[in-house]
């Protein structure tokens, strides 16, 4: 597999500079700082606070700050069985999180309906929300969400940021550059 | 007064309104006709002391006539003996007198009930659905209701969809066989 690397330093230039991609910079700086938005809604709640606590301490990934106000939010994490109830109770939330945002959905319930084959449990948050990344486990442990937002930290580390959310800037920068 | 003298009093009381008496394990069930019902609980509330109504339940006895039955479940504090409250309720009247002037906690049971089996009840203050959304169309503890429920579409409210049965329905079967022919883990998907 290709290493990443996001910066090089160059010695011969004296002080404090380092060249890279704008993209790139973007990318380092957005993936460790994450903050969840705990949509905890069943018993994978439980081990999303055990994932915030000081044992598995997800702040060594720089998603400490839970918030729970979803304009404050870059990812959220769909914790637990999504009934249709709740189910567009979420989506609004979801929708109130600011650009750029990312989706977890944890466990069994909130990915597929885990073993809810019933009539008032959504069958998948994704039926919903673009969900980036899928955590297995009935609750998952704590490990296994760690290793989740390791995935999405990937994940986000080869995004085309500025394209994405500055398309006509990037436009321009090209042309301008060419 | 103690147990069986309160029951006594009751069944002196009100002799032919008691359609059926069973004894099961020292509890007493009683069947009365709905119109009795608030005429009967009171009275049991007031005058012999059961101050606490731990359930309300409806069963689906789809087929029969009349359909439905709701068992009301008292308990008295002082005395600590239970007393069961039985009445059937056919689908064509659908509706029972409220209770819950009498036990406040009744409130929220028989809206659960209305949500889950449509029966109404009449005196209600806040008659709404308690689990489903208000504007679901099913009663979905109702018998002929499929487990894996039935598509619905309420804008902005919200939306339902049949869920997927593959293997289903994920039920035990009622019998005394083994675990292995009960469990439905131990059941082959194409039965």
């Amino acid at each position: 597999m290709r290493e990443i690397r996001p910066a090089a330093y160059d010695s011969k230039i004296e002080g404090n500079i380092i060249f890279t991609r704008l993209d790139a910079a973007l990318n380092w700086v957005r993936k460790n700082s994450l903050w969840p938005m705990p949509m905890g809604l069943a018993c994978c709640a439980i081990e999303l606070m055990a994932t915030a606590a000081s044992r598995f301490d997800i702040a060594r990934f720089g998603a400490e700050v839970m918030r729970f106000s979803p304009r404050q939010c870059d990812v959220m994490i769909v914790a637990g069985t999504v009934t249709y109830k709740m189910a567009l109770a979420v989506k609004r939330i979801y929708e109130q999180m600011p650009e750029p945002k990312w989706v977890i959905a944890m466990g069994a319930c909130a990915s597929t309906g885990g073993m809810y084959r019933s009539y008032a449990v959504l069958q998948g948050i994704d039926q919903l929300l673009p969900v980036d990344v899928y955590v297995s486990g009935c609750p998952p442990r704590p490990e296994a969400l760690l290793e989740g937002l390791m995935k999405l930290q990937e994940k986000i580390s080869g995004e085309p940021s500025l394209r994405l959310q500055k398309p006509a800037l990037a436009k321009r920068l090209s042309e301008a550059l060419v | 007064m103690t147990g069986p003298e309160v029951l006594n009093s009751l069944s002196g009381l009100f002799g032919a309104k008691l359609l059926a008496q069973s004894e099961f394990r020292g509890e007493t069930t009683y069947t009365i006709r709905a119109a009795d019902l608030r005429e009967v609980a009171q009275f049991c509330r007031d005058d012999i002391s059961f101050d606490y109504l731990i359930d309300i339940t409806s069963v689906d006895n789809f087929g029969e006539e009349p359909r439905f039955e709701i068992v009301y479940e008292l308990y008295s504090m002082t005395l600590a003996i239970h007393l069961r409250l039985k009445l059937q309720v056919s689908e064509d009247a659908g509706a029972v007198d409220t209770v819950s002037d009498i036990w406040p906690t009744a409130n929220w049971h028989e809206r659960e009930i209305f949500d889950m089996m449509g029966i109404k009840f009449t005196g209600h203050p806040d008659l709404r659905r308690i689990l489903m959304w208000d504007g679901y169309p099913y009663f979905p503890l109702r018998k002929e209701f499929p487990l894996e429920g039935l598509p619905s579409e309420m804008p902005d409210v919200a939306f339902c969809e049949a869920a997927p049965m593959e293997g289903g329905p994920f039920v035990t079967r009622p019998s005394t066989a083994t675990t292995k022919d009960r469990e439905p883990r131990a059941r082959p998907p194409e039965l």
